[in-house]
């Protein structure tokens, strides 16, 4: 029987690694990551991106019969001080591709480079020093906290490992204005996570990620697991954060309403691959691939006078398996667009040539042959 | 009426108390009809429909009163015998994780033949037959190979139709579906819902929708009933609560939810938590989150007032609501 392999998390180099790594290389490593970077400059440039997780028959002997190609090849940058959502339905690799950018999944192949230095390849020192200015925020608050730690201690941890962000006697105190920064009051750092509710556990999570003062938190739907009332909370407040600290945020959800809302830039992932990416009105107002107007229109927009008035588009069928995905297009089995031309030669993601001319919303990225731009938001 | 709840209450008695989940609830659908009730979670929208289908935990649940009249039957008269055979004949339930809620070591046709079988007394072969028929009414490719697959072999899409056709075997007059479309993408989401949009129409259905998506309400209900701390707060046509809510409760809730068409400026967000069911705050219960509260509001419980002909609002100021848009 076929069993999904998962490499062990095992990103953190052994010590005979670090020891061979040229101390001048490392250091020279370590000065680039902690460079600031200015407002609007690429923080963060993925290139050709890949992560297949092995297929393996067997039980003594593993064979490996296959890949699940969850993330196959995707390149984008990430701004200084910008939010850039990732959108796509489960399975897409969007979780993946965090994963990689956190290091915690090693890349099978393509780059990622942080400040110019390509983190799939660092280790020792100048590693921990990308991990420190790259954190998450995770989706469960409930699995994502240690329920045998108090809050203190789960924030107060990152700084065993960084001491150098925050001197011992100092910690507590950190912790503290940490709790007071998300909304939280600081007297409830004895607490343990089951005293909190779903938001407030969530604030948690997002203090831990500041507690280090990043410059890049990866948010992977953050929260899909609060009520409507709490979630607009912790929307409001992760925006505030990201002005008063200046912090890029790479945002992925399914929730497509709330990706426009805190996004400066959108890309929409289908099967692994990116397949439009955009300015929010260029993806939202202005959708030229077939996918990303499908799932705009299969969204349930809250007033019912826009029942009639707009373009559905109900897709047919499921999203094919990532251990197989189609050739040519991956969308195309489900694409109301495909002809022959699809199957055998792969759309990149590019300008679409006839709107490279112009300068209209439409002149985006968008991995379709035959891109078009269509409006299925806004009730006609 | 096809279905009418009266003045219903349910009790939880925990550890930490009695926690009240439902008191007092009052909602009908006719036949044809589909009332969204919409809550957050705790709001007691899901206990109040497992105590209309009959499948409510006892202990630790218990119903402390009220009717809830199915046909014109008080069904919480009926004996255990009686219920079972409206359960799944005459109603049946819909629920969010088709995964958990389908038998891992029994085939889907299995599943779907038992039904018959059961309630109807056909042989295994004919059983079989009629199942891969509701398969191919909800629209599962291949449904003669497909009705010995086991529900792991299908994606959560097709098995929340095996769940709908389930449902829907022995043509009931009233459906629950509770969450239905929660743990599915968007695409699949849209096409299970208008699947179940159409057999509505096509048996002419009552449909209660439990949801707390504003989006899904507003694609496919009728009326609307929303919840907070186990009590109606608000029912109302659903164009007419989406134009101009009489409640703050569902005002916040409409104003917290980001828009697709269109950049919004910040958020605005309902302070606070909703509050332990096993203390419900004095006078209405979202008096400590509501940014209209006097004193009154702490000290009476807002009776359901009455807005129009069609419409039903829990505020002391409901007036006001409406007029401070």
């Amino acid at each position: 029987m076929a069993e999904l392999k998962k490499e062990p998390v095992d990103a953190t180099p052994n010590v005979s690694d670090v020891e061979t790594v040229d101390a001048a290389t490392e250091a020279a490593a370590v000065a680039a990551v902690d460079a600031p970077v200015s407002q609007g400059e690429p923080i963060l440039q993925v290139r050709n991106l890949v992560k297949h997780f092995p297929l393996t028959q067997g039980i003594l002997f593993k064979k490996q019969i296959g890949a699940v190609k969850a993330v196959d090849g995707i390149s984008f940058d990430l701004y200084a001080g910008e939010t850039l959502g990732i959108v796509g339905e489960s399975g897409c690799g969007k979780s993946t591709v965090a994963r990689l950018l956190m290091t915690l999944e090693r890349a099978t192949a393509g780059e990622v480079f942080y400040k110019g230095q390509d983190i799939t390849k660092l280790s020792g020192r100048a590693l921990k020093a990308v991990r420190r200015n790259i954190q998450m925020v995770f989706q469960d608050p409930y699995t994502s906290l240690n329920p045998r730690m108090t809050v203190g201690d789960i924030i107060g941890e990152t700084f065993e490992i960084h001491p150098e962000v925050a001197p011992k006697g100092d910690r507590r105190r950190r912790v503290q204005d940490l709790l007071d920064v998300v909304g939280l009051n600081p007297e409830y750092i004895n607490r343990y996570p089951h005293q909190f509710s779903g938001g407030q556990r969530q604030r948690i999570g997002i203090a831990r990620g500041l507690a280090l003062n990043p410059e890049i938190i990866i948010c992977d739907e953050p929260v899909s697991a609060l009520d409507v009332s709490v979630q607009a909370q912790v929307i409001n407040l992760m925006e505030k954060l990201q002005d008063e600290f200046n912090l890029s945020y790479l945002f992925i959800a399914h929730d497509l309403s709330i990706v426009r809302h805190i996004s400066d830039r959108v890309g929409v992932m289908y099967l692994g691959k990116m397949a439009e990416i955009g300015t929010d009105t260029q993806i939202y107002d202005h959708p030229t691939h077939p996918y990303t107007q499908a799932l705009l229109s299969a969204v349930p927009v809250p007033d019912p006078a826009a029942r009639e008035g707009r373009d559905r588009i109900i897709l047919t069928g499921d999203v094919p398996s990532p251990a197989n995905p189609p050739s040519g297009c991956r969308f195309r089995t489900r694409c109301w667009k495909a002809e022959e031309r699809c199957a055998t030669e792969e759309p990149l993601l590019a300008i679409p040539e006839r709107f490279v001319a112009g300068a209209t919303p439409a002149t985006h990225e968008s991995a379709c042959h035959f891109a078009e731009e269509r409006d299925v938001v806004h009730a006609a | 009426m096809l279905l009418e709840v009266r003045d219903l209450h349910v009790e939880f008695h925990t550890r930490e108390g009695v926690a009240k989940a439902v008191n007092g609830v009052n909602y009908s659908v006719a036949e044809g009809e589909t009332l969204a009730v919409l809550g957050e979670s705790g709001s007691g929208k899901s206990v109040t429909a497992q105590a209309i289908m009959g499948i409510l935990d006892m202990p630790p649940g218990k119903i402390t009163g009220g009717e809830i009249l199915f046909k014109d039957q008080d069904l919480l008269k009926l004996k255990p015998e009686e219920r079972r055979r409206i359960r799944g004949q005459e109603m049946a339930m819909i629920f969010q994780d088709a995964l958990s809620s389908l038998n891992p070591v029994l085939t889907v046709g299995d599943q779907l033949g038992e039904m018959f079988v059961v309630h109807r007394g056909m042989s295994r072969k004919d059983a079989k037959a009629r199942s891969v028929e509701l398969m191919d009414r909800v629209r599962i490719p291949a449904a003669k190979e497909r009705v010995g697959n086991y529900p792991h072999q299908f994606s959560g899409g097709m098995r929340q139709r095996i769940m709908i056709a389930m449902a829907m075997a022995l043509e009931p007059s009233l459906i629950i579906a509770d969450e239905p479309t929660t743990a599915l993408d968007v695409t699949v989401q849209a096409q299970v819902m208008e699947l179940l949009a159409e057999l509505q129409r096509e048996l002419n259905m009552g449909l209660i929708l439990i949801t707390h998506d504003l989006g899904v309400v507003a694609d496919v209900a009728d009326k609307i009933a929303v919840m907070y701390a186990g009590r109606i707060v608000e029912t109302a046509p659903v164009h007419e609560i989406y134009r101009a809510p009489a409640h703050p409760y569902t005002k916040g809730l409409l104003q917290s939810i980001p828009r697709l068409d269109q950049k919004g400026r910040e958020l605005y967000a309902i302070k606070g938590l909703p509050p332990n069911l096993t203390r419900i705050p004095p006078g209405c219960a979202f008096n400590p989150r509501c940014p209209m509260a006097q004193d009154v509001c702490r000290s009476d419980v807002p009776p359901l007032y009455e807005v129009d002909e069609q419409r039903r609002s829990a505020c002391h100021f409901w007036k006001e609501t409406l007029d401070a848009r």
